[in-house]
């Protein structure tokens, strides 16, 4: 597909060598409640806790900007005060004293909005320079590996993680593949500069669990004569291993109110699957075409709990209603297609088509590429949508980066919002961050400057880059 | 060559901001075309009451986009084997592959992309040390006759992590193996004869191939070499220098290292601005790369290499100006810089009279999202804006669809 670099734009998607999740629903309330998932489960122990800190930095003002809420409104002249790691205030008038200690950021000309959220994502677990020793992807090794959790493979020094802050990125759902039925679970992290993974850990997100319908699984498996080779075989490998994680939930939650005798033994891939039943961990689902989607709500149904998003989703836009009334997420891309044949009816309405039909939209990159520019895909996606006559607002395009992709993660409380009180995840473009000519300026993470692109001292490098790769700027 | 042409047709595209590229840009100017040609460009041009008048008031007019990348017509699905055929597997030197009989004319991918703007299009073989001939082709036709704009437009060879087993594992191998092509193929010129009597030491690759690469070695054929570390850079123009070849650089992650040297050797070099992912083989790329050539004064081609979605080219060359490039260079780079590189300036690449009526309309900025293609004109025929995505569209507007 890419005959002239190394990389493949779609790898991922078409090799099927990295995979989308799916997720289990729960009330976007839930966000609010700061319990890791991991820490609910069978097991009464700490499970590789978040050792997230937020960075001490001073308070930050940023004025006479046009601030995009996410929430509706486009204000233009507007300042945004941000400190100890929450929005205070923003407005044209902000109605509160500034701390002496504020640094004044001029956004004349300038646009604000909320930290970029990218739900879909390898970074880390399939880390440039994309060789086999980086491959961490995805554990091919059976169809239903669902013991095996992304932060595990997560390597901090992936030198992608600076190109995507530089992106305006702030958290991350990095995924296992879409090689196996259900890949594992997802880690969801602040993107920040850090030794290990727990450092990024964002504090209290649930954990996803990828699953994957269609061409991937039965691909790896059917080459090797293995099951599952059919989309048929797919679904009796989810209902199998449901079933499975049916008993297993209910031994553990008998045993958990009564105590009575041994605790049941423990199996980490059924302890996984009994969360998603729960309701604990949310069923991230890679899924193509709309038919299958069908099914899987379908599948959902039967074991009682609710898929949080399709991912890739090419074929959303045929079964809108479907997704809206289920209120199961679609996380597209604005105009990937072709790359395999469940991707061939891929178009650029997709995500105006499933605004128009009231699902949920949420953009995503699935590549190390795209998601250094995901405000340019909702550009297109939204201007694609509007040509087609379907009225998207700017508003609307927004929260496909931001809100929406917040609530697929269960955190819509706490982050993909400018609104007093939320995470101070902002970022600083230097126009219209619809315009192919806007870049990033200033990205702020928990209201730590986290990049800017005026000041080298605010430019993370990874150690892999540390005499191998040229500075910005600079010579060999 | 306008073989697609069925009817004398003069279309007048009037009043619109036309920008010829070749000369500075012409507020309420008219694009007049014949006969699948450009006719007159100017303010001042009479149209003719037969002409069929298309409106571009507040509209730009610009060439046709050419992408000097990608597989159009050579693959359907790309992880559908039967769909694909821009390589010849187990062949490290394919110099006599001509991809042209590979193209689908049929392909959905070739509607889908003209109809953002692009109208032209190299297909490059894939796979190989000498990967075989490129040839550049017209996004409409019914036959790959009827599309051809230039075949062979370019010798296609490849220097690269991904090549250096030809050469036995090293890089300096596959360098190695590279010369004693070209040696070989110097002496089969030289002694066809021979050859023939089998009067000859064995040669390193088949006599088809060797053939092949005659107008190679005369200059006459560019040498497109795919190279992204800076020391496979430097090993291609040390081998152009070698045996005088008309050398293109493509991929070229680490080039911006050393542009002064490109500059100076007068090789051209087709960069996709978009890509700054570390590998091994250009641990040094990124996005400036494009900019940075053009300041250094080496002439550039944008590509989107992705053939599904070359339509965004428009967006590659945008960002190209983000980071550094004067809009004017990233719409030549679109445009004339490649007909040039490809040989066919004369007939591609900007709106003057004589040249081939390849014209897009776009309601502003090409390379802004907000901007729409009013229309395009593929030697002059109108293009119908309709693709298998616009189908898909249409079916599915209202849910339930209509079957």
């Amino acid at each position: 597909m890419t005959p002239f670099v190394a990389l493949l734009a779609a790898a991922c998607a078409s090799a099927g060598s990295r995979p989308a999740p799916a997720g289990a629903p729960a009330p976007a309330s839930d966000a609010t409640s700061r319990r890791a998932a991991a820490e609910t489960s069978s097991v009464n122990r700490p499970q590789y806790p978040s050792t997230y800190v937020r960075h001490p930095s001073p308070p930050v003002l940023i004025t006479n900007a046009t601030i995009m809420t996410a929430t509706g409104k486009e204000i233009p002249r507007a300042s945004i005060l941000i400190s100890e790691g929450r929005i205070v205030a923003l407005g044209a008038d902000l109605g509160v004293s500034i701390p002496a200690d504020a640094i004044r950021v001029d956004g004349t000309g300038k646009f604000v909005t909320p930290g970029i959220i990218d739900v879909h994502s390898h970074l880390g677990v399939y880390a440039a320079p994309g060789t086999e020793a980086e491959a961490d992807g995805n554990e091919m090794t059976s169809p239903v590996t669902a013991e095996v959790w992304a932060e595990h493979s997560f390597w901090p020094q992936d030198p992608q993680i600076p190109l995507a802050i530089a992106g305006g990125v702030t958290t991350i759902e990095a995924l296992p593949g879409s090689g196996n039925l259900i890949g594992g679970r997802s880690a969801v992290l602040k993107l920040i500069p850090a030794r290990t993974v727990q450092a990024m850990k964002f504090p209290g997100a649930r954990y996803g669990l990828k699953m994957a319908c269609g061409e991937n699984p039965k691909r790896v498996y059917g080459r090797r004569s293995q099951f599952p080779s059919t989309r048929m075989g797919n679904m009796a490998g989810y209902r199998g291993a449901f079933i499975l994680a049916e008993q297993y939930r209910r031994k553990w939650d008998k045993w958990n109110e009564d105590h009575r005798g041994d605790p049941p033994e423990r199996n980490l891939r059924l302890e996984t699957l009994a969360e998603a039943l729960r309701g604990n961990v949310y069923v991230q689902n890679h899924c193509y075409r709309a038919d299958e989607m069908a099914q899987m709500l379908d599948l959902a149904r039967e074991f009682g709990f609710t898929i949080r998003a399709f991912h890739h989703a090419v074929e959303a836009y045929k079964v809108a209603d479907l997704l809206a009334q289920a209120g199961t997420a679609a996380v597209v891309w604005a105009d990937w297609y072709g790359f395999k044949e469940e991707a061939m009816d891929g178009i650029h309405e997709n995500a105006a088509l499933l605004e128009q039909a009231g699902a949920r939209v949420t953009l995503h990159s699935d590549d190390p590429g795209g998601i250094q520019r995901l405000n340019q895909e909702a550009a297109k996606a939204m201007y694609a949508g509007q040509r087609a006559g379907i009225a998207i607002t700017r508003d609307q395009a927004l929260r496909w980066l931001t809100a929406n992709p917040a609530w697929v993660l269960g955190l819509d409380s706490l982050i993909g919002t400018l609104e007093p009180g939320k995470m101070a995840d902002v970022v600083l473009w230097s126009g219209d961050p619809f315009s192919v000519y806007t870049k990033t300026l200033q990205v702020y993470n928990d209201g730590r400057l986290i990049y800017d692109r005026g000041d080298p001292a605010h430019q993370p490098r990874s150690d892999f880059e540390l005499g191998q790769e040229p500075p910005p700027g600079g010579d060999r | 060559m306008i073989a697609g042409v069925l009817l004398a047709q003069t279309i007048a595209i009037i009043g619109g901001t036309v920008y010829p590229v070749s000369g500075p840009k012409l507020e309420h100017a008219t694009v007049l075309i014949r006969d699948g040609r450009i006719a007159a460009v100017g303010t001042g041009v009479s149209v003719p009451a037969d002409a069929v008048r298309i409106d571009a008031t507040g509209a730009w007019v610009t060439p046709g986009l050419i992408d000097g990348a990608g597989q159009m017509g050579l693959t359907e699905i790309a992880a559908v084997p039967g769909t694909n055929d821009a390589g010849v597997k187990n062949d490290t030197v394919a110099a006599a592959f001509n991809v042209a009989e590979g193209i689908n004319p049929a392909s959905t991918l070739i509607p889908i992309t003209r109809i953002e703007g692009i109208t032209t299009t190299l297909a490059v073989p894939e796979s190989g040390l000498v990967r075989g001939q490129a040839v550049l082709i017209d996004l409409d036709g019914p036959t790959v006759e009827a599309m051809l704009v230039k075949s062979p437009a370019a010798m296609v060879a490849e220097l690269s992590e991904h090549t250096k087993e030809a050469g036995g594992g090293s890089r300096a191998g596959a360098a190695a193996r590279l010369r004693q092509v070209l040696d070989d193929a110097l002496e089969y010129g030289r002694r066809k004869a021979d050859w023939a009597r089998a009067q000859i030491h064995p040669l390193a690759a088949a006599a088809p191939d060797l053939a092949a690469l005659q107008p190679v070695l005369r200059g006459e054929l560019p040498l497109i070499v795919i190279a992204n570390r800076r020391s496979d850079i430097e090993t291609a123009l040390r081998i152009a220098r070698e045996y005088r070849l008309k050398l293109v650089l493509a991929g070229a992650g680490e080039a911006w290292e050393i542009a002064p040297a490109i500059a100076r050797a007068g090789v051209p070099v087709l960069v996709e601005p978009l890509d700054n992912i570390p590998s091994y083989d250009a641990l040094g790329i990124r996005y400036e790369n494009a900019a940075l050539l053009a300041k250094g004064g080496v002439t550039i081609a944008l590509l989107e290499t992705d053939t599904h979605n070359a339509r965004n080219l428009r967006q590659q060359a945008g960002n190209a100006v983000s980071y550094g490039l004067t809009w004017d260079q990233a719409l030549r780079a679109v445009t004339l810089s490649p007909a040039e590189i490809f040989g066919v300036a004369g007939r591609y690449g900007s709106l003057e009279p004589g040249k081939v009526a390849n014209v897009v309309v776009w309601s502003g900025d090409p390379f802004e999202f907000s901007t729409r293609v009013a229309h395009v004109l593929i030697r002059g025929r109108e293009i119908p804006l309709r693709s298998r995505q616009t189908e898909l569209l249409e079916r599915y507007r209202t849910l339930p669809p209509t079957y």
